[in-house]
């Protein structure tokens, strides 16, 4: 009785702090809203339009046939012309652009001397041609590995109709059928995840300031004073944020959903019960964090010790299976982690809980061992 | 009334080095208020914390209410309230919001927290103000509701760290009669301080000073067993600041403080006949002849001077 009556005195504590706060009550919204508007709009990895320059030696018919058609990819845009490679490596180092086509002198006769540019060459003729040179050349500004792989796409690009001969079309040596992402969209995959990357923010942030702004405002000599137990206090300052993390992934999943086209597949059920262990295991964490910092910044600086490997490991970024064993195991003790791989599944494969026990069990164990440990921790002491 | 309501014997604690508290013996009976008196830093409020079991003492033994601490601290605290030095309610909350959640903290609900919320709200003249922020309340309305706060559970044992210290002549005096009330309804207040006043209208005080507590005793006893007389020097106002250094120089001499015209002088007990002593002092010339001499009653405040060892170079 007397348990849940505290209990209950802290929530609506909270509750009327928040609610007086109106830019934290603002952000709550706000932050979902407009993560997600940027990740599904502006994260995109088709790269398009890069500024390109062109160094063009060859001043023929097909050279200018050749830059226009490689503009018409759409992959880049010459927006520069020079006249020697010297100057152009000048245009790159400078930042200008990102990439020069290099058109030599002899571009005519490479291209006539019957080579299928830069294409895989038919197998039947291979040791007829011993000296096959491509007949233009890409200086690409590599220290992105977006933009290389990008350029890298235009190596193969067919020549044939320039020289107007037979579209050589090899077939591939595999069919491809993608599941649950049939046109490819990044937005698909990144929605979900984002669902985790927001609830740890923001959940991580409540809880890890809620204590120590106590201890810093000096509220906190008064209420150890008083006989409220860890334990309720711990429960107390949790249940307030259960629902903000609700609402926030609400907010995330409904515009993926209508503004994205994100599939829902898996039952609101299933995805609720997940959602909500883990803003359970990252409120958590954030108390543990609380406990330990003596100020608000030094809980702020933690946050983010958690954050990034929370963004960058957790699989929201990198495929989990291409990070190295380190990482993966790193990235097994994140929350996060079993959070991306439970939202994903359910999201987008309409797993259910039981396919999804070991990170389901996981942050059932996280949350109450590290509620049970914050509890512990907690001392009504100053000293 | 009969078992002392506080007994520690060699309450002690150091951080690092520094024995913020050392040694200090206290027998506070129930239903009496007493003092803490003495300068910044002398350990006040580490005292307090002890006595509310929010410390652990580095040494000797702490016992309120029949409790032993630090370890029963918990089954103590429903039976005490605190009021700390710095104001610890919440400043985004509304009075009647911060009474409600302490009330209910404290285990209240329903009609009975309403009705004492009520109560309290009119007693500390809250009414007016329960709508406001507690964080924009003035220095004493903080006060009061601090106050208010500390007692919604009607413990038995109020703790008061310098309660007094933001708040005017007028407030305080109000304040004080609060604190009888209290005290009249059979609970025991320690409260600390650095006004003189204040120290003289508790029932019992304990001087303290650098951590260690240097007297104590009510103010009435503290004050007749003064090793020192006291003796106001009046007239001559010219040169008094250069009779007052040539005074203190002297071992005799525990202090000497300027209050206007006159020189307020304590010469130590062992000194037999300080009036004959001081004028001895006075030297020869034509304004001894202007110069008046009278053994006046110490003040509180000569207890502490003399206590402390405190040589007084400045007029309260
Ligand atoms: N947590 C702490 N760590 C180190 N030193 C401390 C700590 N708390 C108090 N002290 C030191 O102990 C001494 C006593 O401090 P305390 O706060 O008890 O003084 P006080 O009598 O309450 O003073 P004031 O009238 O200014 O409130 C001071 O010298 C202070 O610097
Ligand atoms: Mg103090």
């Amino acid at each position: 009785m007397n348990f849940h009556h505290r209990i209950a005195a802290i929530v609506s504590k909270e509750l009327h702090q928040l609610a007086r706060d109106q830019m934290t009550f603002a952000m709550i919204v706000m932050i979902p809203l407009v993560q997600l508007l940027l990740f599904g709009y502006a994260i995109n990895t088709d790269v398009r339009h890069l500024p390109a320059g062109l160094v063009n030696q060859s001043h023929s018919a097909y050279a200018r046939l050749l830059a226009n058609s490689v503009e018409a990819t759409q992959v880049v845009q010459f927006h520069h012309h020079y006249t020697s490679v010297k100057a152009a490596e000048q245009a790159i180092t400078r930042g200008e652009v990102r990439a020069v086509l290099i058109l030599p002198q002899d571009f005519t006769e490479r291209l006539a001397q019957g080579k299928t540019l830069g294409r895989e060459q038919p197998p039947v003729n291979a040791m007829d041609r011993p000296e096959q040179r491509p007949a233009a050349q890409w200086l690409v500004d590599g220290s992105d590995t977006m933009i290389t792989a990008a350029i890298r796409g235009l190596r193969n690009m067919p020549l044939d109709e320039l020289v107007d001969r037979e579209v050589y079309q090899p077939v591939p040596s595999f069919e491809m059928v993608p599941y649950f992402n049939p046109e490819q969209r990044n937005v698909v995959n990144i929605a979900p995840g984002l669902v985790a990357v927001i609830l740890s923010m923001t959940m991580i942030m409540f809880t890890s300031a809620s204590l120590v702004r106590e201890r810093e405002q000096g509220n906190m000599e008064f209420l150890i004073t008083t006989p409220v137990r860890p334990l309720e206090l711990m429960i107390g300052k949790i249940i307030p944020f259960v629902f903000v993390g609700l609402v926030q992934a609400g907010i995330v999943l409904a515009l993926s959903h209508w503004v994205f086209r994100v599939p829902i597949n898996g039952s609101l059920l299933t995805i609720g019960i997940a959602t909500l262990l883990f803003i359970m295991a990252s409120l958590v964490l954030g108390l543990l964090i609380s406990i330990r910092a003596q100020t608000q910044l030094q809980a702020m600086q933690m946050t983010f010790f958690i954050l990034l490997p929370s963004i960058l490991l957790s699989g929201f970024m990198f495929p989990y299976e291409a990070m190295p064993v380190a990482a993966q195991w790193i990235a097994e003790v994140l929350p996060a982690t079993h959070f991306v791989r439970t939202i994903r599944g359910v999201v987008l494969r309409d797993a259910d809980l039981g396919d999804l026990m070991p990170d389901i069990s996981w942050l059932i164990a996280f949350a109450l061992l590290g509620l049970l440990l914050a509890a512990l921790r907690f001392n009504k002491r100053l000293d | 009334m009969t078992s002392p309501a506080i007994v520690t014997k060699g309450m002690s604690r150091y951080f690092g080095d520094h024995k913020a508290v050392d040694g200090v013996d206290l027998n506070i009976p129930s239903g009496s208020i007493y003092g803490f008196l003495g300068p910044n830093g002398c350990g006040k409020s580490t005292s307090i914390r002890m006595l509310t079991g929010l410390l652990t003492p580095t040494r000797g033994s702490v016992k309120v209410l029949g409790y032993e601490l630090p370890h029963q601290a918990e089954a103590l605290r429903v039976r005490i309230g605190y009021m700390t030095q710095k104001f610890s309610l919440y400043a985004d909350l509304t009075v009647r919001e911060n009474l409600y959640f302490v009330g209910r903290i404290y285990n209240l609900s329903g009609k009975v927290l309403r009705a004492r919320v009520d109560e309290l709200m009119v007693l500390y003249h809250l009414e007016a103000i329960d709508k406001q922020l507690a964080g924009s309340l003035s220095g004493g309305q903080k006060q009061r509701l601090a106050l208010a706060a500390a007692t919604i559970h009607d413990p038995d044992l109020l703790f008061l760290d310098e309660p007094t210290s933001a708040v005017d002549p007028e407030n305080r005096r109000e304040f004080w009669e609060r604190l009888f009330d209290l005290c009249g309804e059979g609970k025991t207040i320690l409260v600390s301080t650095h006004y003189m006043d204040e120290a003289e209208r508790c029932h019992g005080l304990a001087i303290l000073e650098n951590g260690i507590k240097r007297a104590d005793g009510s103010p009435q006893a503290l004050m007749q067993r003064m090793g020192a007389n006291v003796i106001e020097i009046d007239g001559g106002n010219n040169q008094l600041r250069q009779l007052k250094n040539q005074l203190i120089a002297r071992p005799e001499i525990i202090s000497a403080a300027q209050l206007g015209t006159r020189l307020r002088v304590l010469v130590s007990s062992e000194v037999p006949q300080p009036l004959i002593y001081l004028s001895k002092q006075l030297g020869r010339d034509e304004q001894k002849a202007q110069r008046r001499l009278q053994q006046v009653r110490p003040s509180l405040e000569d207890v502490f001077v003399t206590c402390t060892g405190n040589r007084n170079e400045f007029s309260p």
